[in-house]
């Protein structure tokens, strides 16, 4: 096991809180109109996000996907221009033309995110190819979900950094859906398990809950790719809360119905306050810290909310570096 | 007899209920159609109605599913396939233009492909990019491939039964800002074939043409129009490939002017292909260039510009009047 200074916990608890009050609030201004389109929260999931993302060092790299709001945060994004981005204001990080699809903070060593589920994956790759031809230890992390891990470009990358040994982690968060499907219609075998086929290590953690037992396992890996040993294939298991998009509407009848009742139960903050709060910090304190965030996410919507719509004619700016023929 | 007031999703939902009761080598597959019954709620209670051999729900795997299409279309059935939008096709690019679209030709006209691919397409939903997307023309420009878009829930009721009785892989763009939209649906009688253009509108001096979604605005226009003394036709393409030129170029005979209106981005469209053909058999009854309307040479933007980016009346009016100062 791993031991963490006190200082790197509280963050851990810091940024889990962080991606609670974002989504939560992003979830809240959709509803009221205050974002347009939809997005997709990580509430539940907020160990699974940070045990891997601070498993990560500042220069590493990460792809992300539809589900992406937790991913910039927990590698330490500030969430004003996240926000920003949700409301499509000029001010966001990709100066609002990406949304909540493409919230790529590029600060933070992100590649990038995508609405098209599992697109991205590959494009980690390219940054692992990177780091091992220029002779960096940098690595890179791509995340994807279980309705992801059944697209064929996953298992074309999974062979190509196998061979290559290439510096890059695969990290599946399994929330055991995809939209309504759930994972286990649709999943042959386990897919920590297909990692076996091509010749690199494949790991499962069951408690995905557990924002300790996936920085474990995510270091694991981390250390091993730096050391030039190749790819590790992560399946973390866990559970959105949510709908599956906020305002979709489309219920949640397809979950048995104490099923999220059973995960509420395994609430990865509550879980680790309590961790906290048993390794002698005090209950006050972390009730301050909770504070502390929320008046953070009420900064970070003042900020998006006091930034001027960008112009119309963004829609037509950046399309190529060079204008010269553009049409 | 007919039914009033049924949305098209209502109306494609009877549609494939009536093809699948009819030939039990009709089958649907896709991404949550099943027991959700699609995130449109197009396949609503198929799945029980028919069990889960005859709608399945699938695996995320936009490839596979077109691929396994093919397969079983070789073996006799007619599978129809739900891709959830209309840029998630993508994914499936190569099993549709290097599989789908060329084996009737590859096999020398001895092996029909009834493989019909469901794609909600086009904007005014206020979502993001990908869910928002016009996409026809990629595979308008396939060969081997046919592609229909209904404007109606009368139209989209018949076609999508027709499409699943062709011999030939259909493409069926379903206009998904037209879902929700009501109409009177004539469950006993289709007064037209699938590959026939129709003219929704009648007109003398000027020719509207455009699919899908664009029609309801071409009929917005055409109404502002004939308050302003211009009178309009409207042609409803229907069929986006092949073409039923004939109504378009009577009409455009009839009218001298034409103007072809699309969602996708102009550059090598369906809408310029449509321009250039015009102009090419209609030329010396043509009083003005065919001009385009169409979304911008970008990826579809936010949703704050989506207003922008989309032609409407307004944009349509501008080019009537551009066609009428010649
Ligand atoms: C290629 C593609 N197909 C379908 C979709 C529609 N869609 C968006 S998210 C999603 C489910 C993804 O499930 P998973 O990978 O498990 O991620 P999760 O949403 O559970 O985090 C689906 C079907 C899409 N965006 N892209
Ligand atoms: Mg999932």
């Amino acid at each position: 096991m791993v031991t963490l200074t006190d200082e790197f916990m509280l963050e851990m608890q810091r940024r889990m809180l962080r991606i609670r009050a974002f989504d939560e609030r992003a979830s809240k201004m959709v509803k009221r109109g205050h974002i347009p389109g939809t997005v997709h929260t990580s509430i539940g999931q907020e160990a699974q996000v940070v045990g891997a993302t601070m498993a990560l060092g500042d220069n590493d790299y990460m792809s992300g996907n539809h589900r992406s709001h937790g991913h910039p945060i927990g590698k330490g994004s500030p969430l004003g221009p996240l926000m920003a981005e949700l409301q499509g204001k000029g001010t966001g990080v990709c100066k609002g033309k990406g949304g909540s699809l493409h919230l790529a903070d590029f600060n933070v060593g992100s590649l990038g995110e995508s609405g098209i589920v599992g697109s991205s994956i590959p494009i980690a790759m390219g940054a692992a190819l990177s780091s091992q031809v220029l002779g960096r230890d940098t690595v890179a992390l791509a995340f994807f979900g279980d309705g992801a891990a059944n697209q064929g470009v996953l298992y074309e990358s999974m062979n190509m950094s196998g061979t290559w040994k290439l510096p890059v982690i695969f990290l599946c968060e399994n929330n055991q859906y995809a939209l309504s499907t759930p994972a286990h219609t649709v999943t042959s075998g386990v897919i920590a398990d297909r990692a076996a086929g091509f010749g690199i290590p494949g790991v499962r953690v069951e408690d995905g809950q557990d924002v300790l037992a996936v920085y474990a396992a995510v270091s694991e890996a981390v250390a091993r790719a730096r050391r030039g040993e190749g790819p590790t294939l992560i399946e973390v298991v866990t559970y959105r809360y949510n709908e599956h998009s906020e305002g979709l509407r489309l219920g949640t009848d397809y979950r048995p119905s104490d099923e999220r009742e059973a995960w509420l139960k395994k609430d990865p903050i509550v879980l680790f306050r309590e961790h906290l709060i048993a390794n002698g910090h005090t209950a006050e304190a972390m009730d301050a810290l909770e504070a502390e965030v929320l008046a953070e996410v009420d900064a970070a919507v003042e900020f998006s909310e006091n930034s001027p719509w960008p112009d119309a004619s963004v829609g037509f700016d950046d399309l190529y570096t060079d204008s010269e023929y553009a049409a | 007899m007919t039914i009033e007031n049924m949305p098209m999703v209502k109306a494609i939902n009877a549609g494939l209920r009536a093809a699948l009761a009819k030939d039990d080598r009709v089958l649907l597959m896709g991404e949550d159609i099943g027991t959700l019954g699609g995130v449109f709620r197009v396949t609503e209670g198929l799945k029980n109605e028919f069990g889960s051999n005859r709608v399945l729900d699938t695996p995320l795997a936009e490839s596979a599913i077109v691929g396994t299409a093919i397969g079983l279309a070789m073996r006799g059935y007619r599978p129809v396939c739900e891709i959830q939008f209309d840029g998630f096709i993508y994914p499936a690019f190569d099993q549709i233009t290097s599989q789908l679209a060329k084996m009737t030709s590859r096999h020398e006209g001895e092996l029909p492909m009834p493989v019909v691919i469901r794609v909600p397409y086009g904007g005014h939903i206020g979502a993001v990019e990908h869910h928002q997307e016009s996409n026809e023309a990629y595979f308008a420009h396939t060969a081997g491939l046919r592609l229909v878009s209904p404007s109606n829930p009368h139209d989209a009721y018949w076609m999508i039964q027709e499409a699943i009785e062709s011999q030939d892989p259909v493409l069926f763009f379903e206009p998904k800002s037209r879902y929700w939209p009501k109409g009177d649906v004539n469950l006993s009688a289709n007064d037209i074939p699938l590959h026939a253009s129709r003219i929704a509108r009648t007109g003398t001096d000027v020719t509207l043409i455009g699919h899908g979604a664009m029609v309801s605005v071409l009929l917005q226009a055409a109404e502002i129009a004939q308050e302003e003394g211009t009178s309009v036709e409207v042609v409803d393409l229907r069929s986006l490939s092949p073409v039923d030129y004939g109504p378009i170029l009577d009409s455009v005979r009839k009218t001298g002017r034409a103007v072809v209106a699309q969602e996708a981005p102009q550059n090598v469209s369906l809408g310029s292909e449509i321009a250039a053909t015009i102009t090419e058999r209609a030329f010396y009854s043509l009083e003005a260039p065919v001009v385009r309307v169409s979304g911008f040479d970008v990826p579809f933007p936010p949703a704050k510009l989506e207003t922008i980016y989309l032609p409407d009346a307004d944009r349509v009016l501008d080019a009537v009047d551009r066609v009428l100062s010649y």
